[in-house]
């Protein structure tokens, strides 16, 4: 075959282009292969038998009945398992919190309403599900803790720096809040799912349907199972969204691996929705109690916040970092010379929380930003102007905040904060905005705007590794330990390695999410893929290209201490309907500096999907309980996620006036900047709309609250 | 959310399905499947016998007739929303079509499906009880008709016998100038209304209000006509002070509450949205575009 070996590269290469997506032609022919999708000869279908209480003693479990159903294989009960451990977190330095841990089927005690407690083994999933009927439960309750202002104290977190107390004693003026987010977490459209099987014959287990950080996950399992890491292989298909809650390691995915060695045939289970919204990680639901000392111009000198995370029943994978991002994020983008956190990481009787996109910004930056419109308002100063004396310069960069953040020192590394507000103040039209505002607040509509400034953080170390090589028809292949959400994964690494090669992008074939290609690998999540898998590509890229011969293959490492850190600014403009509460999102822009973007396009299509996830928390998403621990909002009737007609028109400004210098490309993640200040800036809006600073002070705004805000208001 | 063992039946005519429904215990009908599917899938039913309309000939039609539109219950939602009829003589059933659900749903649900589900936020279930409606219900002893303020037996539970199928519905329709609206307050396009107010005027030649209905839906277990507020309207002129003053009288009413949101706010929107409701009719009364 007489093919040209090497494609001439595009003119300027492609990186920081927005060339089409290499993964698009089987999503767009209804060839996608998602978990679902999976299915081998002989597979078992698993069930898993629910609690239905928050807090109970188990008194007995009779699993006779769904025994004798034909077309039932096995019930597994706690007792089944019991030589199964609790699933572990990821190493930390906060202790204590192993008593927490999850049991992989409830022992003695159920602690949420979702909680398995057995499990199901059938030939098809509706006999399944009508063996898991018959799986008979006697309990005897006990009393249900359904907040974080009482429940079991699992872990204190304490972050800080500076002599807060000095700095309060000095303070011209002191902002206190009192603030919540709500309980909500990242729904991905595509539930979870879980295949395994066992081939006997190389004695490997295969689990199907992993994603997010499928090495680690399977040394998780192998000590779980007690295995060796190499007898396990996972393997990713496409992922319908993951947001950081799909792709952990949860007591299905461990229950049908067990099954499938135990009973000799593969196992699968797909999640149902009923399901996916009281077992997969919830997250969010954060209470501060924050305070602000300033001086007589706005500016902060120190903040004192004393925060509740509301864990629900079980530590889960993550452990604690969720409120260690919290504390660790908060202080954002701002001088603060004194700074204090303690959050108190409480269990509850709700189904177990953990990350979801942005985790603890999109909190932590509801809280600073809360802040600043607070100080503002008590200074009475414009809120864009607290922002910029407040804003670290960028001659101060890079800037280490004395703070560590899920065990890494906190270093921004580069950033021109100032610049970015005066770029997104100008494409929103700021002036004239105001102008145009006032004017129709004085026809009697109630609209505002509002701001927030934010920073990420992407890039997450400590290493990750890639191998390119030539194929003998002038091809390549990229072989990472990265996973894909759908995010554009192979797009983006193939784009690196091209400019790299100096080919086509095309021409390059990028492998993910399978545990049997790459020895190590770090999966996706954190914003770190691009950044951290993307240095290692084009390290063994550019290697390889010095000896470019069909069969030839280069092996690059990309090692990180520290962290990136991206940053933006969001301006919203809202209407709220004074009657009914109802709030309108008429438009908004994200601006959000990223260093280097690879591929524009995704980069707006990863911002554009996170606002709209945002305006979720903001406006309309809760997981509601009632009084005894029964969830609420298990369908997506109740759990209201905003859809198409929902999302405003989202402007998007991408700037890259600070590369990032730690890594080749200058590139700092960009996963988590379109959800992160979303929060903030529709509160800033609301207030602005109704003529009320502070006004806001919990998430989601629901039209009731609201209505409540305003009458509160009017007394 | 797989549905437990069923039977499934598929018969072709109306004494079929009679016949099915006195034979058969513990059977359900499926229309267009929108909210009955769902509820097999998570089990919250568990019939032994599902019997589909969907082949029944002579219940899906929409026709003028004797100043009422009669519609067949397994006509679809799509078919009301694109019937000229319905448009042209029933404006206030086309507006609140427009707020079922979204397409897909309408393609598939029928009137009947909702009529018989009855769900209180149901935007036809409203409509139904504001043009007064009457319900066809066929069974063995032939077919008689019930008046939609019968028709809601308890919550979601439709005054039909077990061996009984409702086939139609009969809309008396207003005279040609009236004005018509339907308002509604859902969190997100195509959910259930927290709160829904549909409002009929017709004034005489003197601008008087002569005639009135309002009816809020997702407030009480089933819709509920506001008698009281349309007697304190009719004979008197329309204006901004009568509306907001009778309005009121909506906040007394008892009010459901769920995830979405607790009583108060409910009754505070029924006040809001009948006003909004009763200004938008008048403006249109006599063609006006409100």
């Amino acid at each position: 075959m007489d093919r040209p070996v090497f494609q001439p590269a595009l003119e300027g290469g492609f990186v920081g282009r927005s060339v089409p997506r290499l993964e698009d032609l089987p999503m767009l022919t209804g060839s996608g292969r998602y978990a679902a999708d999976i299915s081998f000869p002989r597979e078992l279908h698993m069930r898993v038998v629910r609690s239905s209480h928050a807090h109970a003693r188990i008194v007995a479990i009779d699993a006779s009945a769904a025994r004798e159903l034909p077309g039932c294989v096995a019930v597994w009960t706690s007792e089944d398992v019991a030589d199964i451990p609790p699933i572990d977190f990821r190493p930390t330095r906060v202790q204590g919190l192993e008593p927490y841990r999850q049991p992989v089927l409830a022992r003695g005690r159920v602690r949420y309403v979702g909680e398995p407690v057995a499990v199901v083994f059938a030939e098809d999933p509706y006999l399944a599900e009508d063996a898991a009927d018959l799986v008979a439960m006697e309990v005897e309750e006990l009393p249900v803790v359904l907040s974080a202002d009482r429940g079991t104290e699992a872990a204190v977190i304490r972050k800080g720096y500076g002599d807060v107390a000095a700095a309060f004693a000095a303070a011209h003026a002191v902002v206190e809040l009192d603030l919540a987010i709500g309980r909500h977490s990242g729904v991905p459209l595509e539930t979870r799912g879980a295949i395994a099987r066992y081939d006997a014959m190389r004695d490997v287990l295969e689990l199907h349907g992993a994603t997010k950080r499928p090495h680690a996950n399977r040394d998780l399992l192998a000590r779980m199972l007690a295995r060796e890491p190499s007898s396990i292989h996972l393997y990713e298909g496409h992922v319908g969204g993951g947001f950081g809650v799909r792709g952990e390691i949860y007591p299905e995915d461990v229950l049908v691996c067990a099954a499938a060695l135990r009973l000799g045939r593969p196992v699968k289970w797909i999640e149902d929705r009923r399901e996916n919204l009281m077992a997969c990680n919830h997250s969010r639901e954060q209470r501060h109690r924050v305070r602000a000392a300033i001086d007589a111009e706005g500016r902060i000198l120190g903040i004192d916040d004393e925060f509740f995370h509301d864990q629900g029943a079980y530590v889960r994978t993550h452990g604690a970092r969720v409120a260690d991002m919290t504390a660790g994020m908060l202080p954002g983008p701002y001088r603060v010379p004194a700074y204090r956190a303690i959050g108190h990481y409480r269990l509850t009787n709700k189904t177990p929380a953990a990350t979801y996109r942005a985790p603890g910004r999109y909190e932590a930056t509801f809280v600073c930003e809360r802040l600043l419109d607070a100080i503002a308002a008590k200074i009475g100063i414009d809120r864009v102007e607290a922002r910029r004396r407040n804003l670290i310069p960028k001659t101060e960069m890079p800037y280490a905040r004395e703070l560590d953040v899920i065990d890494t020192e906190l270093v921004l590394d580069s950033g021109d904060y100032a610049g970015l507000l005066d770029k997104a103040l100008a494409r929103a039209g700021w002036p004239a905005l105001q102008r145009e505002l006032e004017t129709r607040r004085a026809a009697g509509e109630a609209v505002g705007a509002g701001l927030a400034f934010f920073v990420e953080k992407s890039g997450l170390g400590p290493v990750d590794g890639a191998r390119v090589s030539m194929a003998a028809d002038g091809t390549f292949d990229v072989v990472t330990g990265a996973a894909s959400l759908g995010q554009g994964v192979e797009t983006v690494l193939a784009q690196i390695a091209a400019d790299a090669l100096g080919v086509d992008y095309r021409r390059v074939r990028v492998a993910h999410g399978c545990t049997d290609r790459i020895e190590q690998g770090y999966g996706s999540h954190a914003s770190r893929t691009t950044v951290m898998t993307g240095s290692a590509v084009h390290i063994a890229a550019t290697k390889l290209r010095e000896n470019m011969q069909p069969g030839c293959s280069a092996q690059g490492s990309f090692k990180s201490e520290h962290m990136t850190y991206p940053y933006g600014a969001h301006i919203a403009v809202v209407k709220v309907d004074r009657e009914t509460g109802g709030v309108a999102v008429e438009r908004y822009l994200a601006a959000f500096d990223i260093g280097r973007a690879v591929n524009p396009r995704l980069v707006e299509g990863q911002i554009e999907g996170g606002v709209v996830q945002g305006l979720g928390g903001a406006l309309l998403e809760e997981f509601v309980y009632d009084a005894q621990g029964s969830p609420l909002s298990v369908t997506l009737a109740d759990y209201a996620m905003p859809t198409a007609c929902e999302a405003p028109g989202i402007a998007v400004l991408l700037t890259e006036d600070a590369p990032s210098p730690l890594n080749p490309l200058g590139i700092k993640g960009a996963g988590e900047g379109g959800v992160n200040p979303v929060g903030a800036v529709i509160a800033s809006a609301i207030d602005d709309a109704l003529g009320v600073p502070g006004a806001v002070t919990r998430l989601p705004v629901t039209p009731a609250r609201l209505v409540e805000i305003m009458r509160a208001e009017r007394r | 959310m797989k549905p437990p063992p069923f039977s499934y039946h598929d018969p072709q005519t109306i004494p079929d399905v009679i016949g099915l429904l006195q034979r058969l215990e513990n059977n359900r009908l499926l229309a267009g499947g929108q909210s009955l599917m769902p509820m097999l899938n998570m089990r919250l039913v568990l019939p032994d016998h599902l019997i589909d309309l969907n082949k029944v000939e002579g219940l899906a039609y929409i026709r003028e007739t004797g100043g009422a539109l009669e519609i067949g219950a397994m006509t679809r939602q799509r078919e009301i929303e694109f019937a000229g009829a319905v448009r042209e003589r029933c404006p206030l059933m086309h507006e609140a079509i427009l707020q079922v659900g979204h397409r897909q749903t309408r393609n598939r649900g029928t009137l009947g499906g909702s009529l018989c589900q009855l769900d209180p936020s149901a935007e036809l279930v409203t409509v139904a009880a504001a043009l007064d409606a009457t319900v066809a219900v066929a069974g063995p002893k032939g077919t008689r008709e019930i008046p939609f303020s019968k028709f809601p037996k308890t919550y979601m539970t439709p005054a039909i016998g077990p061996d009984e199928l409702l086939t139609g519905a009969r809309f008396p329709l207003w005279a040609k100038n009236h004005g018509h609206a339907f308002v509604e307050f859902a969190r997100r396009h195509g959910d259930f209304a927290i709160v829904s107010a549909a409002a009929l005027l017709e004034e005489d030649g003197a601008g008087k209000i002569k005639r009135a209905s309002v009816t809020l839906g997702g407030v009480g277990p089933a819709p509920v006509r506001v008698k009281e507020l349309e007697r304190a309207i009719v004979g008197s002129a329309a204006s901004d002070a009568l509306f907001r003053d009778a309005c009121e009288i909506c906040r007394k009413i008892e009010a459901m509450q769920d995830v979405h949101a607790p009583s108060s706010y409910r009754q505070h929107l029924a006040a809001v949205l009948s006003r909004r409701a009763l200004e938008k009719a008048h403006a249109r009364i006599g063609g006006g575009r409100g």
